[in-house]
């Protein structure tokens, strides 16, 4: 696969003596030249910027990540190219079209509009009206429709101006795309994928800042993934769109501008794989989409504090990556969930169940669990900021659970 | 047309029997517009219903005795067992379902009449004037539902003019509820125009008059000059479904109606323009007696799934689950899977299983616990 990408974190090098602390130049790639941003927790920025856009208010943008089966070679020789998570998306999008001319996206205003985050824009002059099809705003039919087409042989990308317009198509989304495929007895395959923004935005207000994931979590036949930084949209994207399976992508309004640099060579993503983040050795701090980066931004307090949590972006919300999960609950022994979806029924406290049941003999503590408030989410910005979890939330949770 | 019917009365038949469970919808009465469609569709059309489904599945070519042993819930039914009476498919017949609620099957249709212009259109896969076409059959009760509606405008977009037909089964009443209570214009026929395409009025009751009214329907789907509303006038004479006690509709409108009987017209048809003789048309009805009886003993005597098709099928492609480091998936979670059905299965007695294959106690994973030391 290929190489990722080369934004290290320098960690201030507070060492305790009653605690090793790692510095992370061990984990960052050898040769890179990444830009040295520390995102403090109190939102101050310092360090080299080398010229990166950067959305200082809704996120933390550091994107440190290694794979494990990152070549130590350098990677200049092949430097990729720079873009925005929306960009990543399209570009996904863009190459499996032209790998399959069965794939084909639908939804309201994806054509002619370019798509309201721009994912599909320049799509519908290069495929054409039919390939790129603009919808009447009828969530449930137009959704039904991908399906139907999938039946019978095409590869529909339907997209939901938000995700929480895909309440209407629930019906669809639960019987004929979850469960069509068993309730025919495996005759027919519904490879679509259902794709759209959701997640708490800016003051977007209680219907519009919607985490469905929760609400499709118990569909059979459903498989369900979220990405949160442009190499694993784009991975993601494609992956979904070559799987058989009716696969749902979750993507946040908040990090649509998100910037990063990846490969120009082609790389698919496994969808059921979970990503490390930040290995360590405290903590294990599962997450998903925006938390990532609230995760990092406390990530980067509490190694200052002494601690070194492992951050793990689950990134497939259905079903879990237990192998990742499983390995790093057996290293730390202690578990943070951190979500963005409502504590009850979310996708936390599947998660919670599953690692009680498989690990519970690993677990030096009880699991602890970070989920938004169960409140429709406010339009004020105080009360909507309280509603979802905060990096110093995060902070004070993984102290309690470290005692 | 006389199989539809035999072949419904006989599922009544094995219902009260205890044959088969659930909720059962039968035809009875409205075979001319399933037969008056289908019969003109080509093998690459495709019919989509509702869960009405069993004569439009016949009708189809779906074989008698795979419908009903998925009636019975066998594992030689067309969906294995795991639908049952409403959700009839059949990949091999295009035949798109078999769907529950109502409504939901018309954008499938939708989707499929959709494929086929993709098909054409972009992939440049069919010839012209020569789309396949999509027929979706359902209720007067769905065409006061949004979905209905919804298709309608899309289906005759500018851009899109799908190779369907939309037929109306209107048997003047949804369970309890009849037509008229329920629709403010009850002329169902009027709603195409509104939407910029051809309404058309037949009555059910008569196979001619519907195949007339198809020939035309279907030709224009084919040729690519887009979707027809079709309104059959018809009606059931037997209640919703086999739960249902019937007791709303009056004796005076059901004489009317079975005075009407598709069968009984067609036959007196065919005998007055000697197109047959009376004894031909009973060794037909002795055939169809056959097939029926056959039909019954293949379901009757085929297997139950097994417990190891229960979790078969949810996933199209269960490989793309990834494969770990390890090489086992990675997503596998032995301690859910000990606690439904294969753990259940061993607790429950002998008479209660019926199955091919009893597993090992080493097919059930182990618990791999290992105790930590330090």
């Amino acid at each position: 696969m290929a190489a990722s990408l080369q934004s290290a974190v320098f960690l201030s090098n507070r060492i305790d003596p009653h605690r090793r602390l790692f510095a992370s130049p061990a984990r960052s790639l050898p040769g890179t030249k990444g830009s040295i941003l520390v995102v403090r927790s109190d939102g101050r920025i310092s360090g080299r910027l080398s010229g990166r856009n950067l959305i200082t208010n809704a996120v933390a943008v550091e994107c440190c990540f290694t794979k494990a089966d990152t070549p130590t070679s350098s990677t200049d020789s092949k430097p990729g190219h720079e873009l925005l998570l929306f960009e990543a998306l399209r570009e996904g999008l863009e190459e499996e079209m032209d790998r399959d001319p069965r794939v084909c996206v639908m939804g309201e205003d994806v054509g002619h509009y370019g798509g309201s985050y721009k994912v599909t824009k320049g799509l519908a002059p290069k495929y054409g009206d039919l390939r790129v099809l603009d919808t009447p705003i009828a969530e449930n039919s137009f959704t039904g429709m991908g399906i139907g087409a999938a039946m019978t042989g095409l590869r529909p990308v339907i997209e939901g101006m938000n995700m929480g317009f895909l309440l209407l198509a629930y019906n669809q989304i639960s019987n004929n795309c979850g469960m069509l495929h068993y309730t025919s007895g495996g005759q027919f395959k519904i490879p679509v994928v259902i794709r759209g923004p959701g997640g708490v935005g800016r003051q977007l207000g209680a219907e519009h800042s919607q985490r469905l994931e929760s609400y499709f979590q118990s569909i059979p036949g459903l498989q369900m993934v979220a990405c949160s930084t442009p190499y694993n949209a784009k991975g993601l994207m494609k992956a979904a769109i070559r799987s058989d399976n009716p696969v749902v992508l979750f993507e946040h309004v908040l990090l649509y501008n998100l910037k990063e640099r990846i490969p120009d060579e082609e790389y698919v993503l496994c969808l059921e794989e979970a990503e490390m983040v930040r290995p360590g050795e405290h903590v294990t701090i599962l997450t998903y989409s925006r938390m990532r980066y609230h995760v990092m931004q406390a990530a980067k307090t509490l190694v200052n504090k002494g601690y070194d949590p492992e951050v793990i972006d689950i990134r497939s919300l259905k079903p879990f990556d237990l192998y990742t999960i499983g390995n790093s609950v057996k290293k730390t022994h202690r578990v943070l969930i951190v979500e963005e979806c409502m504590r009850t029924g979310g996708i936390g406290s599947s998660l919670r169940a599953a690692i009680i049941d498989n690990f519970w003999d690993y677990l030096d503590a009880p699991i602890m669990c970070l989920s938004s408030q169960d409140v429709p989410t406010p339009y004020a910005g105080t009360l909507e900021e309280w509603t979802v979890v905060q990096p110093a939330q995060i902070v004070a949770a993984v102290e309690q659970l470290c005692q | 047309m006389v199989l539809g019917r035999v072949f419904e009365d006989m599922c009544a038949q094995m219902y009260y029997r205890g044959k088969m469970f659930g909720f059962v919808h039968l035809y009875n009465g409205q075979e001319a517009v399933s037969t008056g469609f289908i019969k003109l569709l080509e093998a690459r059309d495709s019919v989509v219903s509702t869960y009405c489904d069993h004569v439009h599945a016949v009708s189809k070519g779906v074989p008698p005795r795979a419908v009903m042993a998925e009636l019975f819930g066998k594992a030689t039914g067309c969906c294995r067992g795991q639908g049952g009476s409403m959700h009839m498919f059949s990949a091999q017949h295009n035949l798109l379902g078999g769907f529950t609620f109502i409504g939901e099957g018309i954008p499938v249709a939708t989707g499929a009449a959709f494929s086929s212009k993709y098909c054409h259109e972009v992939l440049k896969e069919s010839t012209p004037n020569r789309l396949d076409v999509t027929v979706a059959f359902f209720g007067d009760g769905t065409c006061n539902n949004g979905q209905f509606f919804e298709c309608l405008n899309m289906a005759q977009l500018e851009l899109w003019k799908l190779p369907i037909v939309f037929v109306v089964e209107n048997n003047l009443w949804a369970i309890g509820m009849p037509h008229l209570r329920a629709t403010s214009d009850p002329e169902i026929w009027k709603k195409g125009p509104a939407f910029g395409m051809p309404g058309v009025h037949v009555d059910g009751m008569d196979v001619l008059k519907v195949r007339e009214v198809a020939i035309e329907a279907i030709a224009r789907a084919r040729r690519g000059e887009g979707p027809t509303l079709v309104e059959c006038e018809t009606y059931r004479f037997r209640g919703h479904s086999l739960a249902d006690p019937d007791e709303l509709r009056k004796p005076d409108e059901k004489a009317s109606y079975a005075a009407r009987d598709p069968i009984t017209a067609l036959r007196k048809y065919i005998l007055d323009k000697e197109l047959a003789s009376a004894a031909e048309l009973k060794i037909i009805e002795k055939k169809v007696d056959a097939v029926i009886e056959d039909t019954v003993e293949f379901a009757d005597s085929s297997p139950l799934p097994p417990w190891s098709q229960l979790l078969e099928n949810i996933f199209a492609d269960p490989k793309g689950f990834g494969i770990g480091p390890d090489g086992k998936y990675r997503c596998e979670d032995p301690k859910f899977i000990e606690g439904t059905s294969l753990s259940l299965e061993s607790c429950l007695p002998a008479n209660h299983l019926h199955r091919c294959l009893i597993p090992s106690e080493s097919s059930i994973r182990p618990n791999s616990i290992k105790v930590r030391h330090g």
